[in-house]
């Protein structure tokens, strides 16, 4: 199991595991229980460069399209070719299994505006009050 | 086919080899078998395999089904009966105006003189057509206020698309290349998706607490990069847009042009029309305010009517009277064609039938009853669902399940899907974006007040049933000849032909 | 007519029910907007109705009443009586769109065996449920192939129906788009055309038969535009695929196409059925529902309208089209079309048009004057050069109770003495035998 403390999150419940200037990035249990049974998910073209918050991804359920945005600029280095064959990945196992890209070339200076785990714990209770 | 793993929701343990309700034709099929006969042939055969070259000749036959004329009634029909439609069943569709389609338009779309007109006959042998489409055209100039109208477009989206057309062609021969079209967030998907397809860049404004377009908002967002600012009146609250004048001054004042989505003209008709509202086009569906049939799908139509302004660049062509005969004629800076041949013209026939049976006192009418059906409608719901806007509608109403979801965790789907048991088929859902757990009610003018109490009983009792049962109500449908289906699996793994 | 069932009595309780005394105090119109003042005939009743229209319709010459060879887009053919029977049917024709699958599965399971049918006819992995007719369709496909190539030019041949370019070009006007339009030889797309497609191409455009009724040469067209990773798309006609072979096996990426002669009349142009298919890659790009099939939740087969996200009513402005209402009705008339003639039914279908075409191809060409246009294979439609100009001709045979061809300087001046004669299996020799002799002193 990934240890969830170690990762950083977004406002958008993106999670990122940041390893030297590489990072992994993935939603949220809040959010996939939020987007329910996934369908589909796009994933970003091999080397597609993005900035910090621009959309990077789509995961999809039968009903709803969700924009997954860029924790942090980055190139597009790996994406989980899985996820094609298995969609449900995301929502069975959103932290491991269901990763949906790898950036590289990330700016470890960037990361100080994401959230640890209790910040995020604590901004989605904010949100469901 | 792989075998699917049923939903969470099922009562009972999926029972392999459960029989379908119908077979696929394919599954009917036997080899020999055929309905229809073709007269014998009276010139000599041609053998493809010596017209055609080589690399054209197809091997096999196409492997179409085999089948008897009763096999081939029994399944159809067979298959008509797993419908609710609303010759059967009450459709309470915000935005769809499921109203009463009159037989008459059938009767008379469907005589000879009509359906077995070529396109390309000469204009002289066409007369009778030409005629009626002129006339038509003329019928939708009063209707609607406007210069002119084209009647090309196929349907709502595809008129959406031609105004939009319009619009940049408009602003190009004034020297301008604008780039935005402003909407609400209440707007209808294809007016977003219209203005995407023609290329311009989408500025949706925030609607406001009483759930009409914000005119701040409006003022706001509009600049020099304006082309076009598209609305619903009534929007699809069902509630008039006061503001409208005010909208339409302000847009112009930038240099830009209104448009209304007509599809709510089933409230206005005989009471205001768009014209007078400050609106430089608009489209209306054939298929909702004036009574053709949804087909389940289609075919519709979308016709268009402008100002004086845009008419030059209406698609072609359009009818025009010259030396007492009706001629096709393209106007001078058509923006050109958006499809084959003149349009959906046997179902544009119904609508003008329609038109002509009820004139101009019936059609205010049609409006008087849309109002009324839909308030008393929402006195009546009311007893059982929140209202979004508390206020009177006009031909139709938001209300909400979201206070439901909370106490009871039975959402706005549940809800609907629990009214096809009790033989309704269900408003819409989830639309308008800007209100949560959203069902759109709109009874149409056709509709009786028993059938409204029925509606508005069932969906108390629902309601009752979700705080004392809920299971029962997220289960639901069980009197169809199908329960819930798993709509992950057909997403996840397309099975899309046989 | 009255279909308003509000009685006076019904309204006094309603308003009532409303909280309000009149019906005014429902409208919030403001009184700065003008009520509608409009000057609209009298209603009229079922009889004055059936008057009225019966008028109308019979101050037009049908092709029931002339004979007809007109073609070019529209064609006529028999239509078995089971198609009109059902297409009748209310609980097909006053459905809804099938939001609600559990309440549609008639609607659902007919849209998915038209979905196969066209599959097989084209020889595609996927087909969708409809578009609004041929040339939009056709648009429809260039702008999937712009967006899933990232490129502007659209390499389209001159031999495409001359209206499904234009509306092509009304689709893409303002966009960066460009269309370039390969040349025509004899009737065909010149295979020296293949210089036009380049690295910037997105797509190859072709018709199937052209738009002058000939079978053209694709192959060094077709792999000119793989090697440079065009998409190639064709627009078929759906009765010439019973004998052509289906355009999936030479190379195409899309096929689209006009469905009207699969069971619906001539209508004056429409409603007609835009075709669409595709290779399963481009199931995510593709316009319109599409129907699949799934199970309920006890197990038991049914159909939903599936990968709804790239639709308008999700996706809003990132759909894949703006379509929501299509032409189910029509779609239903072709399900019902195709599997009334049957594999056998289909295939001999074909073969009379050929049969029949080519008959009256020999029998007027061996008039005095009238040459073939073009020496190529045809299907059911063929163009000739008249000796006199073909507006005339056609002139005099309306007088003698014919629909001639198209005259084709409709389409290019150039052409001033061409006709485009179609011949399906609805025209006996008889009939083809009496076009001839008219013809024959027409031109004396």
């Amino acid at each position: 199991m990934a240890d969830l403390e170690k990762l950083k999150y977004t406002k958008t419940h993106e999670w990122i595991r940041v390893e030297g200037n590489k990072g992994v990035v993935g939603i949220t249990d809040h959010a996939q229980q939020e987007i329910s049974d996934v369908v589909f998910v796009e994933v970003p073209a091999l080397g597609k460069t993005v900035g910090a918050g621009e959309e990077a991804a789509v995961v999809e359920s039968v009903k709803s399209a969700f924009s997954i945005y860029a924790p942090v600029a980055g190139k597009v280095a790996r994406a989980n070719e899985e996820l094609a064959k298995n969609p449900g990945r995301v929502n069975a196992a959103p932290y491991a299994e269901g990763w949906i890209f790898e950036l590289e070339g990330i700016d470890a200076g960037n990361l100080e505006g994401l959230m640890d785990l209790p910040q995020y714990e604590q901004f989605v209770q904010g949100k469901e009050a | 086919m792989k075998e699917s793993i049923p939903t969470a929701e099922a009562e009972t343990q999926p029972v392999e080899g459960l029989l379908p309700v119908e077979p696929l034709l394919k599954e009917l099929s036997s080899s020999g078998r055929r309905a229809f006969e073709l007269p014998p042939l009276d010139v000599p055969a041609v053998d493809p395999a010596r017209a055609l070259p080589a690399d054209w000749v197809r091997r096999e036959p196409v492997p179409l089904p085999e089948v008897s004329e009763l096999d081939l009634v029994r399944h159809f029909l067979r298959l008509a009966h797993l419908n609710f439609s609303v010759e059967t069943h009450f459709y309470p569709l915000g935005s769809c105006t499921m109203k009463y389609n009159p037989k008459i338009n059938e009767e008379l779309s469907a005589l000879s003189g009509f359906t077995d007109l070529h396109p390309y006959q000469p204009e002289e042998s066409v007369q009778g057509m030409l005629g009626l489409l002129w006339e038509l055209e003329g019928l939708f100039r009063e209707i609607l206020g406007m210069a002119r109208v084209t009647l090309q477009p196929a349907a709502g989206a595809h008129g959406e698309f031609t105004a939009l057309l319009m619009t940049r062609a408009y602003h190009a021969s004034r020297g301008e290349k604008r780039r935005k079209v402003i909407l609400p967030d209440s707007a209808h998907g294809t007016n977003p998706a219209s203005a995407a397809l023609c290329g311009f860049e989408v500025v949706e404004i925030p609607s406001n607490a009483r759930g009409r377009v914000s005119l701040e908002a409006v003022r706001k967002a509009v600049d020099g990069e304006t082309a076009l600012l598209m609305m619903t009146n009534p929007n699809t609250l069902g509630l008039f847009e006061e503001e409208v004048l005010k909208i339409s001054e302000a847009v112009h004042a930038a240099g830009g042009l209104m448009y209304l989505d007509g599809a709510n003209m089933n409230a206005l008709l005989g009471l205001v029309r768009p014209g007078d509202m400050g609106f430089d086009m608009v489209h209306v569906n054939i298929h909702k305010t004036f009574s053709i049939p949804h087909g389940s799908g289609g075919p519709g139509g979308g016709p268009v009517g402008v100002g004086p302004a845009l008419a030059p660049f209406l698609p072609g062509p359009l009818v025009e009277e010259r030396e007492g005969a009706f001629r096709l004629v393209s106007p001078e800076q058509s923006i050109g064609r958006v499809r084959s041949f003149f349009g959906n013209v046997n179902a544009l026939i119904r609508a003008y039938v329609y038109i002509r049976a009820l004139g101009g006192a019936g059609l205010k009418r049609v409006a008087e009853g849309a109002i009324l059906n839909a308030n008393y409608l929402k006195a009546k719901v009311s007893e059982a669902l929140e209202i979004a806007v508390d206020e009177p509608c006009m031909h139709e109403f938001i209300a909400t399940a979201a206070p439901l979801k909370k106490a009871t965790g039975v959402r706005a789907l549940d809800i609907a899907k629990r009214l096809l048991d009790y033989g309704f088929y269900a408003p819409t859902i989830y639309f308008p974006l800007i209100v949560p757990e959203a069902l759109m009610i709109e009874p149409s003018e056709t509709e009786s007040r028993a059938t409204l109490d029925a509606f508005a009983e069932a969906l108390s009792r629902i309601v009752a049933e979700a705080r004392t049962d809920p299971d029962r109500v997220r289960r639901a449908p069980r009197n169809c000849p199908v329960s819930r289906l798993d709509e992950v699996q057909a997403a996840r793994e397309p099975d899309l032909r046989w | 007519m009255n279909f308003v069932p509000i009685t006076e009595r019904d309204q006094q309780a309603m308003l009532a029910a409303a909280g309000v005394d009149a019906f005014e105090r429902l409208l919030s119109i403001p009184p700065g907007i003008p009520r509608a003042k409009w000057n609209l005939p009298k209603g009229l009743s079922e009889p004055e109705l059936t008057g009225l229209l019966t008028g109308q319709a019979a101050r037009n010459r049908t092709v029931r009443t002339e004979v007809s060879f007109l073609g070019a887009g529209a064609t006529e053919h028999w239509i078995p009586s089971v198609v009109r029977y059902l297409f009748s049917r209310g609980e097909f024709l006053t459905a809804y769109t099938p939001y609600q699958p559990e309440a549609s599965q008639g609607t659902l399971q007919a849209m998915y065996e038209f979905q196969s049918m066209i599959c097989d006819l084209t020889g595609m992995a996927v087909a969708n449920a409809s578009l609004y007719e041929g040339a939009s369709a056709l648009a429809e496909a260039v702008v999937l192939a712009l967006r899933a190539t990232g490129r502007n030019r659209v390499a389209i041949s001159r031999t495409v129906h001359p209206e499904y370019r234009q509306t092509l070009k009304t689709y893409l006007a303002g966009s960066e788009a460009a269309l370039d339009l390969l040349p025509h030889r004899d009737g065909a797309v010149d295979p020296a055309a293949e210089s036009k497609i380049t690295d910037q191409t997105a797509c190859l455009v072709l018709q199937l038969p052209n738009a002058f009724g000939c079978i053209e040469e694709w192959a060094a067209l077709i792999r000119k535009a793989k090697a440079q990773g065009a998409l190639v798309i064709v627009s078929a006609d759906p009765i010439a695929l019973s004998v052509v072979r289906p355009p999936a096996e030479i190379g195409a990426d899309i096929v689209v196409g006009e469905g009207q002669a699969l069971g619906t009349p001539l209508l004056y142009g429409g409603p007609y059925l835009g075709l669409f298919a595709c290779r399963e890659e481009l199931l995510r790009r593709l316009p319109g529902r599409i129907v699949g099939r799934t199970r309920d939740a006890n197990g038991r087969r049914g159909f939903v309208l599936t990968i709804q996200t790239r639709e308008q009513h999700i996706r809003r402005s990132r759909a894949t089209s703006n379509i929501c209402t299509n032409e189910a009705m029509m779609a239903l008339n072709a399900a019902v079309y195709l599997a009334a003639l049957g594999k056998s039914g289909f295939r001999e279908l074909g073969v009379q048009n050929l049969s029949k075409a080519r008959y009256a191809h020999q029998t007027l060409t061996a008039l005095p004057g009238v040459e073939p246009l073009f020496d190529r294979p045809f299907f059911n439609e063929f163009a000739l050069s008249l000796p006199k100009d073909p507006e005339q001709v056609n002139a005099e045979l309306l007088k003698r109770g014919f629909l001639g061809g198209l005259a084709l300087k409709r389409w290019d001046p150039k052409l001033a003495n061409g006709w485009l004669v179609c011949v399906t299996e609805a025209r006996s020799k008889e009939q083809i035998d009496r076009f001839a002799e008219a013809l024959r002193e027409i031109l004396r």
